[in-house]
């Protein structure tokens, strides 16, 4: 069973955010990593680079897929993970934790309220197996 | 395909076995009318003998073949060692395409990894990918290359790059918005105008030697674009300088890109040639096209993977790095088996007579009177020859009168340089040959 941390938001993308202060932070989420397997690369954006909501803000590599990476929220990068340049296993061994991947300053300090809690996440995953 | 002769005997059995009497019984369901009830209106069989006698005669049409030739200019005339022809026909290699199933082709990437170490060694770069269509089509993707690192989308690219590169360059980028400035060159055929590199350029793009055989100034080139934060790539159509000029990467490349026909493979009226891409491991994630790693098993034997394939088509469709996922893999193997085959020392000679005889030819023909060479700039191979008169003239001279191939008129792609053409000298042009041109002209 995927870990799902109570205190995240989440997305049908199987992203999850921490809003702290109107930024929040972004990875993608236990289920996700095993999915993709062992993780290679993080193509990441550039700090000051402006994603509006749902938009790819970057691409996740594993051995045998690559996925894009959406932010559910619009805003601007204020910091990116830039240990997982040497080290994209973090990803699979540490989801929410040393692998979040990117800081977003929120144009709207409340768009996170509308996303799944651990609960509605962890029903979403149960209907889709 | 193979030929499976049989004889009217055993043909009327395989007729019974299927209870047909004849032949033309299989074809009974195409209608009537439109089959043909004669034999097709070609020449009757030709005896062995005749076939080759009607092949000479039609390679003997082929006049310039067996001109002495003073002709370059992107397409060069070297000497490749008979091992060369006779290594890339053997079945192995000569039946083979790009490996689906990679790791079981050993061999294959086994060369495919030389190749990507000889052009790193003779390019001073980190990483060269397993080749490109050719010297152009690499140009172009390096120019798509340089905008997905910089995310910016101009490239300033110096009008003394071959222009048919840069058609090519401009046809590729045409759909991608992408801006393209030409900058021109000055008296001394180096690049010039390089105020055109700004903070929306994502390259400046030179040829070195460039198109006039003059040696760009690599490292003060590479100093302006990166104050301006742009990648500097560098051109080479002539592999051969790479043997005696400083590489690119020891003066600042970030990515080189060529033409390998050099090495070993026939002119052959413009290809199939070999396209070298090279750069600096840091950007090998925005590198098109497939490149080929060394790795151990559990047991610790070395062995050839196809690496980083994550980027390539297969996986990342629309957001490869390149539609381009395959690589030029006979030609690429030409190229490995000569360079492999001369070593560092005979690569070294070669240049040198390349050069040598170059710097022969340039002084005796701009002691000819009405003759200059109208750039100062060092040449490689190739120089700039001004005559007296229309070199389209001079040239047809040369070719019905002395039966040379003199060179090149440079106003089929420049205006304002009537009078002028790129001679090419390599280690093939005999002092006499060089001799007779002079004495020609």
């Amino acid at each position: 069973m995927a870990n799902i941390p109570e205190n995240l938001r989440y997305t049908k993308d199987h992203e999850w955010l921490a809003v702290t202060d109107g930024t929040a932070t972004l990875g993608i989420t236990d289920y996700a990593q095993g999915s993709l397997g062992d993780v290679v690369y993080i193509d990441m954006p550039r700090v000051g680079d402006k994603f509006g909501a749902h938009e790819a803000f970057g691409s996740v590599e594993s051995v045998k897929a690559v996925s894009e990476i959406f932010t559910p929220v619009a805003g601007e990068i204020v910091e990116l993970n830039d240990g997982l340049n040497d080290s994209p296993e973090k990803v699979n061994s540490d989801p929410y934790g040393d692998g979040w991947m990117i800081k977003i300053k929120m144009e709207n300090a409340l768009a996170a309220d509308a996303l799944l809690s651990a609960d509605e996440y962890e029903e979403y995953l149960s209907t889709i197996g | 395909m193979r030929y499976i002769p049989n004889s009217p005997e055993e043909r009327a059995e395989m007729l019974a076995v299927v209870g047909l009497s004849s032949a033309s019984e299989l074809f009974r369901s195409i209608p009537q009318d439109v089959q043909l009830d004669r034999g097709l209106n070609i020449t009757d069989p030709l005896a062995e003998s005749e076939v080759i006698a009607a092949m000479d005669a039609m390679a003997a049409k082929n006049t310039g073949a067996t001109k002495t030739s003073f002709l370059g200019g992107g397409v060069y005339s070297h000497y490749s060692p008979t091992i060369v022809d006779h290594l890339i026909q053997r079945s192995e290699f000569f039946t083979s395409y790009t490996p689906y199933q990679p790791e079981i082709s050993q061999g294959t990437l086994q060369y495919i990894f030389e190749f990507q170490t000889l052009i790193c060694q003779l390019t001073g770069m980190e990483v060269a990918n397993a080749s490109m269509y050719d010297g152009s089509t690499a140009m172009a993707e390096a120019y798509l290359m340089a905008r997905r690192v910089t995310r910016r989308d101009k490239i300033v690219v110096a009008k003394s790059v071959h222009a048919e590169y840069r058609a090519v360059a401009a046809t590729y980028a045409q759909h991608g918005d992408t801006e393209i400035v030409e900058i021109g060159y000055d008296d001394s055929g180096r690049v010039t105008g390089l105020e055109a590199i700004d903070d929306k350029t994502a390259a400046l793009v030179v040829q070195s030697p460039n198109f006039f055989g003059c040696i760009e100034d690599l490292k003060s080139l590479a100093d302006k674009a990166h104050a301006a934060g742009a990648l500097f790539v560098v051109v080479v159509t002539e592999a051969i300088s790479l043997g005696l000029l400083k590489p690119p990467g020891a003066c600042g490349a970030d990515i080189v890109v060529g033409e390998g026909q050099s090495f070993g493979i026939p002119m052959s009226f413009g290809g199939p040639h070999v396209g070298l891409f090279a750069t600096q491991e840091k950007y090998v994630r925005q590198m098109p096209g497939r490149l080929c790693g060394v790795a151990y098993d559990k047991n610790g034997n070395r062995g050839f993977v196809l690496t980083l394939s994550t980027r390539e088509q297969h996986i990342r469709r629309e957001k490869a790095t390149s539609n381009i996922c395959t690589n030029q893999g006979l030609i690429a193997l030409a190229a490995t088996i000569y360079m492999e085959a001369l070593g560092k020392k005979g690569l070294q000679e070669v240049a040198v007579q390349n050069a040598q005889k170059a710097a022969y030819a340039a002084k005796a023909i701009s002691a000819v009177d009405g003759y200059s060479l109208p750039f100062s700039a060092p040449v490689f191979n190739e120089f700039v020859v001004r005559g007296p008169r229309p070199a389209a003239e001079t040239l047809e001279t040369l070719r019905t009168e002395n039966r040379i191939l003199g060179g090149l008129a440079l106003s089929r792609y420049y205006g304002g340089h009537e009078n002028d053409f790129l001679v090419t000298v390599t280690e093939l042009n005999s002092k006499q040959q060089i001799d007779d041109l002079v004495s020609a002209l």
